[in-house]
């Protein structure tokens, strides 16, 4: 039986239901195609940065190497995403479809009295629909880094006026965390201990984005999906958010111990 | 390459990458998934390697070097998995300099080639191992052997191997001619192992190469920032 080609997030139902009970239920539905690797993000003086580069892979193939990966959602929030870019897209879109009917259907059309999501709000929504989609067995496969400023939780009081920097993480099964230093992917194993050494709340913007950039390097020289050509972007009270072009960090290849060969006969055969 | 066919592609790259990328190692095995390449000249052989050794996705080494001496003027450029050619090159080193002593004179490259060979192909079930042998000797000048997977020993006008050879068929198909001179044949490995590692993930770091001549080795090397294109 085939069912026709179907606009509805995951495709006909019917294509889960014809496939053999336990497998269908234990076997993931989808697996990524085009990945985007590592993003970073810390908390600093003015506000929260994030990193990221911009390569998406084809499997072990380079193919894109100009992929932003960092995006505006509004002014007071910037997300990036590792995995699937395709679901990365679809995300996008998700969220600028409710802001524009937030938008339509707001007692004001003026641009002061627009209520736009704080981030600690999209990350938030951003949990219920990937923990939706992990229900469904049908994930929206990434690893999403939602950075900006948000009243604090615990609205209502006389303080909440006062915007704070936001950053969490949203993993592809719902899972969520809040913290001052972040990464996904191969981040989370070799940037965090260097950030979590090195960072500091009162970080200022070149130091926190030389901070970065050592990361992105260490992760050029150790990720095999991983590219030089680098974007810092940073939400900030004064200027909201900014998403710098793409630039390519230096690399370094000339210790001594690089340098000497180590194939030839008095050598140990090449390693 | 119609919609169908390129759908395919995706799910055994991704699939080969979860698994440990694309040669199907065994947990924690290092793969020299890589480029390696080797182009005969007038007089001797130039031969070249990226420098990415990578368990997974993770670079273990990014500063290997692939291309093994195993005799005076014979060297064999590596790929597949790190243990199985480091091992072949070592039994390699010992049956030469064995064979060295009872003949009287250096070996010829078609008899490293053809050692390699039995080797890989003896013992295919167990080895993942794809080599390029190449050398000087005074029988043929500089040769080289192209050596894949399964035991097959092809000589060759040049010759590619590792997963980033796929990236650069077409570039070395169009820019080689037959009796190119040293210069330009190191200058054609150069910049086709810089093109293969701007693509492959599996492929990186800096380029190796050796030139061999009747009189000696010249090893060199292109740090990571100064390759003649990418990454």
């Amino acid at each position: 039986m085939s069912a026709p080609i179907s606009l509805a997030p995951g495709g006909s139902s019917s294509r889960i239901s014809a496939r053999a009970g336990l497998e269908a239920a234990t076997e993931r539905t989808r697996q990524p195609i085009v990945t985007g690797t590592s993003v970073l993000g810390i908390k600093y003086k003015d506000g929260v940065m994030l990193a990221a580069d911009t390569l998406c892979s084809y499997g072990s193939m380079a193919k894109y190497k100009d992929a932003r990966r960092l995006t505006k959602i509004n002014d007071a929030t910037l997300l990036g995403a590792g995995g699937e870019y395709s679901d990365f897209q679809a995300i996008t879109d998700l969220l600028k479809r409710n802001a524009l009917e937030d938008k339509c259907t707001a007692d004001s059309l003026y641009e002061e009295d627009v209520n736009e999501e704080c981030a600690r709000e999209v990350w938030n929504y951003l949990r219920a629909v990937m923990y939706n989609r992990r229900n469904k067995m049908n994930p929206l496969w990434n690893d999403l880094v939602v950075a900006g400023f948000s009243q604090p939780a615990g609205v209502g009081d006389a303080s909440a006026d006062e915007d704070k920097p936001f950053l969490g993480l949203v993993d592809k099964i719902g899972t969520t965390y809040e913290d001052s230093v972040i990464a996904t992917g191969f981040g989370s194993y070799l940037a965090i201990p260097i950030l979590r050494e090195k960072h500091r709340e009162d970080l200022e913007e070149g130091e926190a984005r030389a901070l970065l950039e050592d990361c992105m390097r260490v992760l050029f020289y150790r990720d095999c999906r991983a590219l030089n050509r680098i974007q810092i972007a940073k939400v900030t009270k004064a200027d909201g958010v900014l998403i710098s072009e793409p630039y390519e960090i230096e690399t370094s290849w000339d210790s001594a111990s690089f340098v000497e060969p180590k194939g030839q006969l008095e050598g140990d055969g090449g390693w | 390459m119609s919609a169908h066919a390129s759908m395919h592609a995706p799910r055994s790259h991704a699939a080969a990458a979860a698994a440990a990328d694309p040669y199907n190692l065994k947990p924690g095995e290092h793969s020299t998934g890589t480029t390696i390449m080797a182009i005969p000249f007038d007089g001797g052989v130039v031969m070249g390697a990226d420098s990415r050794t990578s368990t997974g996705t993770y670079i273990a080494v990014r500063v290997a070097d692939k291309i093994t001496q195993v005799h005076d003027r014979i060297w064999i450029c590596r790929s597949g998995s790190a243990a199985d050619t480091q091992a072949l090159t070592d039994y390699i080193r010992h049956y030469l300099s064995q064979l060295a002593v009872e003949t009287g004179r250096a070996p010829t490259v078609k008899t490293a080639a053809h050692l390699m060979r039995r080797m890989i192909y003896e013992n295919k079930d167990n080895l993942m191992a794809g080599v390029i042998v190449g050398g000087w000797d005074v029988v043929d000048g500089g040769s080289v052997y192209n050596i894949p997977l399964g035991g097959t020993m092809m000589k060759m006008p040049f010759a590619l191997g590792g997963s980033g050879s796929t990236y650069i068929w077409g570039l070395v198909d169009h820019k080689f001619k037959e009796g190119m001179t040293k210069d330009e044949a190191k200058a054609l490995v150069e910049k086709a192992i810089a093109h293969a590692m701007a693509r492959d993930g599996s492929s990186g770091g800096i380029i190796r190469t050796v030139v061999i001549t009747e009189d000696g080795c010249d090893k060199e090397f292109i740090p990571g920032d100064k390759l003649p294109y990418g990454p």
